[in-house]
């Protein structure tokens, strides 16, 4: 009652607006308040560090509260991991990961096991892996571990420490390569890469290098789901997604990131940098040489970074021609210290177990703090050995890159029509190693639930692993990412049968 | 650029956390500017500075080449090669992990048990280490250390996870032992400054000590950490090192023999096969813990560290081999006694006492009788001297935040036999001069003040420079081949 009438009070617009308004505000925080005190001793939900940067400072002040409370010494309570381990470990609702554990399980092999799990979930490439076994096959002996009639390539060089970011050889038959792969359009300095086991570690190393943790990193989408591990899990860099549209082919909008930006500077945010992926991973579009200078000019005016990862740049098989940012800043006058490439071999070179990632930096402080980084992700020095004399041999890998662009190109062709067959469209790509496709007329409600009700179908009834847009926060339900390279032109008829039961269905 | 770069590069990128504005490294700078070679540059300065144990790599050598189907780089093993460079599971190749399993099993005598399934891989231990402290500490935290510990551990432990390392002191009167009035007292005040302490770190065999912990120490240790409700992380690095008595105990077996000393919940082992196999440019790290939860998180996170599988297919081989890891681990044992005792003699031959050790890769030594006087300041002078004119890069206490000065850590498995005897002469002709001299010696060199004083300012000037390379170890041994 002595409530709602200072609130009437408001309403009528009388003097009692004072009180109608503190009242309700005050009994609401007190509320929040003896809700938290008496919160039962759990750690803070995963999702809870993207917005209130109040929130993690009350959790742990909390949790340190309830530990007296409930775990005096000596007794048995439950032994705590931090925050940012206990939201890790229970990182298992993705699916992501789920689809990748269930077919990891129970595989699909043609002759011994065809009713096992269809992976198109991973963006792996098995279309060329024979090309480079038969290169190793012929050159083992430049690539051997030890060397008997010398004496000089011994264990030892291999064996003791090498510097944490690559040696010198390495990068700068990683920098030819990439050369290679952008077709002769830009050349790469070597004393301009950082080395790394992976791109996954060269991302959350160049976060930790231009980002605090809560600040934020504006990433068009859909994006690559694992960038929310990469980037948010340690260096605790919150992922904007600025959505693109289906109307456009899912290119980026310089208006939708200034939007984005404006918005996330309200919430008392700093952007640091703008995240692409191209050739771009879920989509396979292509960013056009515009596109990357109204980028560019937007960096340059926010004055944040720019993170282009090129990973697939090697793996492009259609009309339009690759355009990366190193390209655009050799012809134009953009300051080049704010652009950053995120590069690997687990695509081009179909090597990811391997574990070769790369920094390309133009900005000296980053390569120094990124070299000093990288001792947590070193490349082990064997792998380095064969790398170097596998990449040197520019004959075979320009032999290696047109051939596999070649059967990437077939394949996908082969895909995208078989799918169009179904009725399922797919956005227009020219790199990467899946094709994005629309299946929104096959869900029910037209919703994230009604999207994952398919992706569950797919996965559990029809046992094909392909991955949901909204994994990859895209904003327009129905899409779905399906890889094409674990596959060969033999399996494509058993996907598409599969996929035509559950759409039948629907 | 300097002032603007500063406005867009994070705090990890332009602060100092990468410790290597330490003194530990000054000493590397001066070696890598004046490497010693026995023919190309006999004066030059001796690296004893690097714990790195080559004294078995033939063989190792001498297996690989028996084995040529274990590497995928021959006629004989690249057929494997599709199935390995595919492979990019993060729970690692099964034979790898059960192959790690039965080494750490081994190294301990099979004493104590592991299971494959616990086995997590990181970039090298360094890796393991952080990603060890990301999953159980948030930032401000703390883990409790004894001193003198591995310099780089600041780095390793802290730099990006924001914990913090506080120290509990260990005495030479105690033969650097923890005691328990020590560690409880640095809890309590810890927590009195409200500082929340999440574990304790120690390192068995202890790097820079060389000695194995005591049964009683480690119980000690479990108790404490399960009655305070701590984690206990265990850096057992240096397990294949142990080359004498007493016989070692790992944390595993403390924990196998008696479980009801802790919850296993708190208990973690950090591993690697760069010091007991001698392969740091391997980078194979190793977190071991009997904890489910965080052998999940982990797991989880070796995605930034993982192991090449074309490495882990060649160790899976290597260390499957039963017959080859009980010759190599004898033999290793073997080499680094003799290696030990020839060295730890002749500096007792100039009066120089180290402290006893069973394990390790270098020695610790008190060159007390030396110090002008019983500082820090006068630890680093000498330190200076040492490597300036004596040229020997070993390691002062100070860089190990040992509470003592006059302490030095020397390495001696990085170098063949004939190097530790030019290091053996150097010392005793600096000792025999520093007794025959009344008068204190000319102060150092100009040369030294311009390259390596330690004011702060300037180096990170000079850091803020590419200079990736100089930082990261090198191994004398390479130099010496080329």
């Amino acid at each position: 009652m002595r409530v709602i009438v200072p609130l009437q009070a408001v309403v009528q617009g009388r003097g009692g607006l004072v009180l109608g308004s503190l009242i309700p505000c005050a009994l609401f925080y007190f509320l929040q308040f003896y809700l938290r005190r008496n919160r039962p001793s759990s750690p803070p939900p995963p999702h809870s560090s993207a917005s209130g940067s109040n929130l993690p400072e009350l959790a742990s002040i909390h949790r340190s509260l309830s530990r007296s409370l409930l775990s005096p010494r000596g007794s048995y309570g439950p032994a705590r991991l931090s925050s940012r381990g206990t939201a890790v470990a229970r990182d298992d609702d993705n699916p992501y990961y789920v689809g990748l554990k269930r077919c990891a399980d129970d595989p699909y092999n043609r002759s011994t096991n065809p009713q096992g799990f269809l992976l198109l979930g991973l963006a792996e490439n098995r279309l060329s892996l024979d090309i480079i076994q038969d290169w190793l096959v012929k050159n083992w002996k430049e690539s051997v571990l030890l060397d008997d009639e010398e004496g000089e390539l011994s264990i030892q060089g291999l064996a003791t420490y090498q510097p944490y970011d690559g040696s010198m050889d390495l990068k700068t038959a990683v920098a030819e390569f990439m050369g290679q792969v952008m077709q002769g359009s830009v050349s790469f300095n070597p004393s301009h890469v950082v080395l790394t086991a992976g791109a996954t570690p060269a991302v959350e190393t160049l976060s930790f290098c231009l980002a605090d943790p809560g600040d934020a990193f504006l990433v068009p989408s859909p994006y690559y789901p694992g960038w929310d591990r990469d980037i948010k899990w340690r260096a605790g860099v919150e992922l904007i997604p600025v959505p693109c549209r289906s109307t456009d082919n899912f290119s980026i909008s310089i208006a939708a990131l200034e939007l984005a930006y404006n918005q996330v500077k309200k919430r008392g945010m700093k952007v640091r940098a703008v995240l692409v992926s191209n050739p771009s991973n879920p989509v396979g579009s292509l960013i056009d040489r515009e596109t990357l200078c109204g980028l560019l000019d937007f960096v340059m005016e926010k004055n944040i970074h720019l993170i282009s990862d090129e990973i697939f740049a090697g793996s492009t098989y259609g009309s339009d021609k690759f355009v990366s940012v190193a390209e655009v800043l050799d012809a134009e006058s953009f300051d080049k210290s704010r652009v950053h490439i995120i590069y690997g071999l687990s695509k081009d070179l179909s090597v990811p177990g391997f574990r070769v990632g790369v920094i390309y930096s133009y900005n000296e402080n980053v390569l120094a703090a990124a070299s000093k980084l990288a001792r947590f992700s070193s490349i082990s020095a064997p792998t380095q050995r064969l790398l170097i004399s596998m990449l040197s041999d520019r004959k075979f890998i320009a032999k290696y890159l047109t051939v596999n662009r070649a059967r990437l190109h077939d394949m996908h062709a082969l895909f995208v029509d078989g799918l169009k067959q179904l009725g399922i469209k797919c956005a227009s790509s020219s790199g990467g190693f899946y094709c994005w496709a629309d299946m929104s007329m096959f869900i029910r409600p037209y919703s994230e639930k009604g999207e994952l009700k398919l992706w569950d179908n797919l996965l559990n009834v029809a046992k094909v692993n392909v991955t949901p847009g909204s994994s990859c926060h895209c904003i327009e339900p129905g899409w779905f990412r399906c890889c094409f390279t674990t596959l060969t032109e033999k399996d494509v008829p058993t996907v598409l049968e599969r996929i035509q039961k559950i759409t039948k269905s629907n | 650029m300097g002032v603007h770069d500063e406005e867009i590069l994070s705090r990890v990128a332009t602060g100092d956390g990468h410790g290597e504005n330490s003194s530990y490294f000054d000493g590397w700078k001066a070696y890598d500017n004046d490497p010693f070679h026995p023919i190309h540059n006999p004066n030059g300065v001796i690296q004893m500075g690097l714990a790195e144990n080559q004294l078995c790599l033939d063989l190792m050598q001498e297996w690989i080449r028996k084995n040529p189907q274990a590497s995928i780089c021959t006629k004989e093993g690249a057929s494997e090669f599709k199935a390995i460079a595919n492979f990019q599971d993060y729970h690692g190749l099964p034979d790898f992990r059960k192959a790690i399993g039965r080494f750490m099993e081994k190294a301990r005598g099979g004493r104590a048990r592991f299971d494959p399934e616990r086995i997590v891989m990181s970039g090298g231990a360094t890796g393991a280490q952080e990603t060890i402290a990301f999953c159980l500490a948030n930032p401000g935290d703390a883990f409790l250390i004894p001193t003198p510990y591995y310099p780089a551990f600041d780095r390793d432990f802290g730099w990006r996870t924001g914990v913090q390392l506080i120290p509990v002191r260990c005495h030479s009167h105690d033969n650097f032992k923890i005691t328990e009035a020590e560690l409880a007292a640095a809890y309590r005040k810890a927590r009195d400054s409200k500082i929340r302490v999440k574990g304790i770190l120690i390192t068995n065999p202890s790097n820079p000590l060389g000695t194995t912990m005591d049964r009683e120490t480690l119980r000690t240790l479990a108790s404490f950490a399960n009655e305070e409700r701590i984690h206990l992380v265990c850096d057992e690095i240096f397990s294949g090192t142990v080359f004498d008595g007493p016989e070692y105990v790992s944390v595993a077996e403390i924990l196998q023999e008696d479980p009801s000393i802790c919850d296993g919940d708190l208990i973690h082992i950090v591993y690697s096969l760069s010091k007991d196999l001698g392969v740091p440019g391997f980078r194979v790290g190793i977190i071991y813990s009997y904890n489910d939860a965080v052998v999940s998180c982990a797991r989880r996170m070796s995605s930034f560290g993982l192991v090449s599988t074309q490495t882990q297919r060649l160790l899976a081989s290597m260390l499957g081999d039963d017959d080859f890891t009980t010759d190599f681990l004898a033999e290793t044992r073997r080499r680094l006694m003799h290696r030990h005792r020839a060295f730890t003699a002749g500096l007792e031959g100039v009066g120089i006492r180290c402290l006893q050790s069973n394990a390790g890769l270098f020695c610790w030594m008190s060159l007390k009788p030396l110090l002008k006087d019983a500082t820090a300041e006068a630890e680093v002078e000498l330190w200076r001297v040492i490597v300036d004119e004596v040229k020997l890069n070993i390691s002062p206490g100070s860089s190990f935040h040992c509470a003592e000065p006059g302490w030095f850590r020397a390495c001696f498995a990085n170098m063949d036999e004939d190097t530790m005897e030019t290091a053996l002469r150097r010392i005793r002709t600096f000792v025999r001069r520093a007794d025959g001299a009344a008068a204190p010696r000319p102060k150092t060199k100009k040369r030294w003040d311009a390259t390596l004083r330690l004011s702060l300012p300037r180096r990170l000037e000079e850091l803020t420079v590419l200079t990736p390379r100089l930082m990261s170890p090198r191994s004398p041994l390479v130099q010496a081949a080329t």
